[in-house]
């Protein structure tokens, strides 16, 4: 598959100042975002109680909450879940009633109606089960970020951990906004693959990275703006293709994963589609905005002799 | 070309037979099964087994083995029916004292069995079952313990000719306030003599206001026993519900884990759960019990009952002593002859009755009481919930009074196991401290069976893509990048089933994404030989610099996404711990498989073509 016989030749360098605004640009519009329109946040979060059950036949939603009605849960949201066998029961939170007999009453309610239902899944989380998750949440990602930090300025050097993490902020902010713009169910996988995706993202910026180091060994004459470039380029193609396989796993997770991994493969999806952009124009850009330096990742010289091979 | 140790080679080899041998439980599948253990959770007596296969053979029902299996006996069936006949006939079979649980146990070869080898463990999301978060109101205890105080050691001032001006609950302090010096000095010395497990504190602004506070470890004590008696009760009660594999555990500081696979009645679990359990001290009355037994009648003033171990008929009089409520500790202890006892502490009212009770009442015997108010939900013709109230009421100790006394006291004279037993029985009667369910998660079983479903046919559609793509993109490379993925997959689920992780849907993503992640090192180093190639590099040496020059930037890459898996493993809970642990073997696995496997493959299939020009890559 000769399809690319040579290293490609663009000059990213020269877009990155562009590259940076349109990314500064589009955070403050996906804060905004989040700001005013924010997440669809599930249960897990939110509290609150969620039946999931499969009827023989089709069943009108009606005739549901009709029998919810009865029960005295007329609030209580229901919708079809994939097929019109299918449905999800949804109650908000509420701090005046013990929410855990909600779950019963409901199929108490339900089960006086038809016969033959399949009860599929109930899942009930207190109010206060869902505040110590949100806590939690930021706090990993809080963690992840300042242990990612860490490591990147260890192996490299700060100006370029700055950079990474910028990077994955911005991936992660993408990703939220995207979450956010089309409000697909943010719950505690969702949170997982936003975390998974810190952890991957970055990957394509430790390839980059890994290479500038490379060539500012091996091509002392290079100006630092040529080196950058010319290791993107060298990279691009990797980068390209490893996506690729990234995303055919995530799709097929997506088409057959079924509901409970879906908005997890979404934010994947998402987040790694970004994360080829990010790891270009913002993580190297900043890290050149920054004025890295031909010093500051040269090895001391017996290093140099160990890994050159 | 360099030639590829032969280590590595041997390494390869022992790592591909090792994960082969102990991901091969998960293709067996699972049969059914009956599974037997003790209502107490005690080990089976070890001449257990007979009674089981005499109890089959009588009811003719065709087993496939019996056998002791972690502490359980497990009989394995070949049919379903077999299972569910055997089930009833077992319960009648062994009565009471032993729980009967239907389970589905693994096919395993007993072979592989032998060297340790299990298949994965499923979450309740692929395999079914109801998980409850319960909570303990740690608070709502520790008010009860100090608003006890508040009486309790006014009481004792009383009694010890100390007079007080006033006594009053002050948050979680309790206040005393003293008419002069000498009255202080004299309190606060008694209580610090009395009371260790209380904090003596003079007031700010009022020299002789004294305040009591309870010691932190005191605090924790008090919190630690809520929960420990909670377990104790849910363990208890799970126990009866003839479930496989539950699981009570504690969680953090004031939580508990309930999980019972293969449950779906979830009223059923709550009725159960949300039963109360209390216990009461009453004196045995001299009357014939065996007559009240036999006729049914008891004698005015008594109610018969019987005893826990060995149903043996008990008359009790009606007065109760001393109730659950009134029970603040109970502990497995030795007395002064180094014999094992169960030690008792009441509160301040509790005390009071039990030392007028055993002034008039030495060497008569006492009998504790224990009553469980059940409720069972049932649904009538019309589909509708009917509640039933149901009231289990056992005696479970029977014992003389020897002296007069009051705030502890021990019962002796019982083995180390039963004195351990009685401890535990009387704290779950004790008042036990309010229980709430802050998170409920119950899958169905076809649901269950979805998610099994579709979380494999996803990893076989993802790994079908990628070797789809790579074949074509790098030709026998990619045949290498496979094998390498097929490899990694398989010491990924070999890890999993030695380490009994719990797998779950968040896992099966870990797992798909894991394939992802994992083929990204064999293009990075791809790319790099092509690149290599393309610089006018020789075949073999495009080869070597491709792998060497990699594996750095492939350590980096992984070390960085560990850090994240690592967070998520600390942060995360129940199923995002799962997907962490995944993704982080599966990251291992990888630097792994890609680099050594697949640099392996390369130098077995082109080290000899020493007059290669080009590599078979593009």
């Amino acid at each position: 598959m000769r399809f690319f016989a040579q290293v490609p030749n663009i000059n990213f360098m020269a877009q990155r100042k562009t590259g940076l605004w349109v990314s500064s640009l589009l955070t403050v519009a996906v804060v905004l975002l989040l700001a005013f329109r924010g997440l669809n946040f599930g249960i897990d979060f939110t509290g609150g109680v969620l039946v999931e059950v499969h009827y023989q036949q089709t069943v009108e939603l009606d005739n549901v909450r009709e029998a919810l009605g009865k029960g005295g849960y007329e609030r209580a949201v229901v919708q079809y879940f994939g097929t019109s066998q299918d449905v999800l029961i949804r109650l908000p939170p509420a701090h005046d009633t013990d929410q855990s007999k909600v779950s019963t009453a409901i199929l108490d309610a339900l089960g006086s109606e038809a016969e033959g239902i399949d009860l599929r899944r109930v899942e009930f989380v207190g109010p206060q089960v869902g505040q110590e998750l949100t806590e939690k949440g930021g706090m990993a990602m809080l963690f992840a970020f300042l242990g990612i930090m860490a490591y990147i300025a260890f192996r490299f050097e700060w100006k370029f951990s700055v950079g990474c993490v910028a990077a994955l902020v911005h991936d992660v902010l993408m990703t939220l906004g995207f979450l956010s713009l089309f409000q697909v169910e943010f719950d505690l996988t969702t949170l997982g693959g936003i975390l998974a995706l810190i952890g991957y993202s970055n990957n394509e910026t430790v390839v980059i990275y890994d290479r500038v180091r490379e060539n500012l060994i091996s091509l002392r004459r290079a100006s630092i703006y040529e080196v950058v470039n010319l290791s993107i380029n060298q990279t691009l193609l990797r980068s390209i293709i490893t996506h690729l396989t990234t995303l055919l796993v995530l799709t097929a997770l997506f088409m057959l994963g079924g509901a409970s991994v879906h908005s997890f493969s979404v934010a994947l999806i998402c987040g790694v589609i970004v994360a080829t952009y990010s790891s270009i124009y913002i993580s190297t850009g900043l890290a050149i905005l920054l004025g890295i330096q031909r010093e500051d990742l040269l090895p001391p010289k017996e290093e140099t002799e160990k890994e050159v091979v | 070309m360099r030639p590829y140790a032969t280590w590595k080679y041997v390494t390869l080899l022992l790592v591909l037979l090792l994960s082969g041998l102990y991901a091969a439980p998960n293709l067996f599948g699972e049969q059914p099964a009956v599974q037997i253990s003790r209502d107490s959770g005690d080990p089976l007596p070890s001449d257990f087994g007979p009674e089981v296969v005499a109890a089959l053979k009588e009811a003719s029902i065709p087993m496939e083995s019996a056998a002791m299996e972690n502490g359980q006996w497990v009989v394995r069936f070949k049919a379903e029916e077999d299972q569910l006949q055997a089930n009833d006939a077992l319960k009648k079979a062994l009565g009471n004292s032993y729980v009967v649980a239907l389970n589905l146990a693994p096919r395993t070869p007993g072979w592989l069995r032998q060297i340790g080898a299990k298949p994965m463990a499923l979450g309740l999301d692929l395999r079914g079952g109801v998980h409850f978060l319960l909570e303990v109101d740690v608070d709502e205890v520790r008010k009860k313990a100090i608003e006890n105080y508040v009486t309790e050691i006014p009481a004792q001032l009383r009694k010890e000719n100390i007079r007080y001006s006033g006594r009053r609950q002050d948050g979680g302090d309790v206040v005393l306030d003293f008419p002069d010096q000498e009255k202080f000095d004299a309190a606060r010395k008694f209580i610090a003599g009395e009371y260790r497990e209380l904090q003596l504190a003079n007031s700010p602004n009022n020299a002789l206001s004294l305040r009591v506070r309870i010691t932190d470890a005191e605090a924790k004590r008090i919190q630690d026993f809520a929960v420990q008696q909670n377990l104790i009760t849910l363990r208890n009660r799970v126990n009866q519900l003839g479930v496989a594999e539950p699981v009570v555990q504690r969680q953090g500081v004031n939580r508990i884990v309930v999980q019972l696979p293969g449950v779906q009645d979830t009223t059923r679990v709550k009725d159960l759960l949300g039963a109360t359990a209390t216990l009461e001290y009453r004196a045995v009355a001299e009357d014939d019990a065996s007559l009240a037994a036999s006729s049914g009648v008891a004698p005015v003033g008594t109610e018969l009952y019987f005893t826990r171990e060995g149903r043996r008929p008990v008359l009790l009089k009606k007065e109760i002593i001393v109730t659950g409520s009134q029970i603040v500790d109970a502990q497995p202890t030795v007395d002064e002859n180094h014999q094992p006892a169960v030690s008792v502490t009441l509160d301040g009212q509790g005390a009071k009755k039990m030392f007028e009770f055993t002034t008039n009442s030495v060497g008569k015997p006492m009998a504790v009481l224990f009553r469980e108010r059940q409720v069972t939900t049932t649904y009538n013709a019309k589909g509708e919930p009917v509640r039933e109230h149901r009231d289990v009421q056992e005696i479970i100790s029977v014992a003389s009074i020897r002296g007069v006394f009051g705030k502890r006291f021990q019962t002796t004279g019982l083995e180390s196991k039963e004195a351990h037993d009685l401890a535990l029985l009387i704290k779950a009667g004790a008042l036990a401290a309010p229980v709430d369910i802050v998170e409920e998660r119950t899958v169905g079983p076809s649901l269950g069976a979805d998610n099994i479903r579709r979380g494999f046919q996803a990893a076989m559609l993802g790994l079908a893509m990628v070797a789809a793509f790579m074949v074509f993109y790098y030709r026998v490379f990619g045949v290498f990048a496979i094998m390498a993925l097929t490899l990694n997959l398989l010491i990924l689920v070999a890890g999993l089933s030695i380490m009994q992780a719990t797998l779950s849907m968040p896992g099966i993503a870990g797992i798909v994404l894991t394939m992802g992640i994992a083929v990204d090192a064999n293009v990075l180093i791809y790319e790099r030989i092509r690149e290599e190639l393309r610089n006018g590099m020789k075949p073999h040496a495009a080869i070597e610099a491709g792998y060497d020059r990699a594996f750095l930037t492939i350590a980096d890459a992984n070390v960085t996404t560990l850090v994240a898996t690592v967070v998520l493993f600390v942060f995360g809970s129940g199923p995002v711990k799962g997907f962490a642990v995944t993704l982080t073997l599966g990251i291992l696995a990888s630097q792994f498989t890609a680099i050594v496997g697949s640099r392996a493959l390369s130098h077995l299939v082109f080290a000899r073509r020493s007059r290669m020009t080009d590599l078979p890559i593009w």
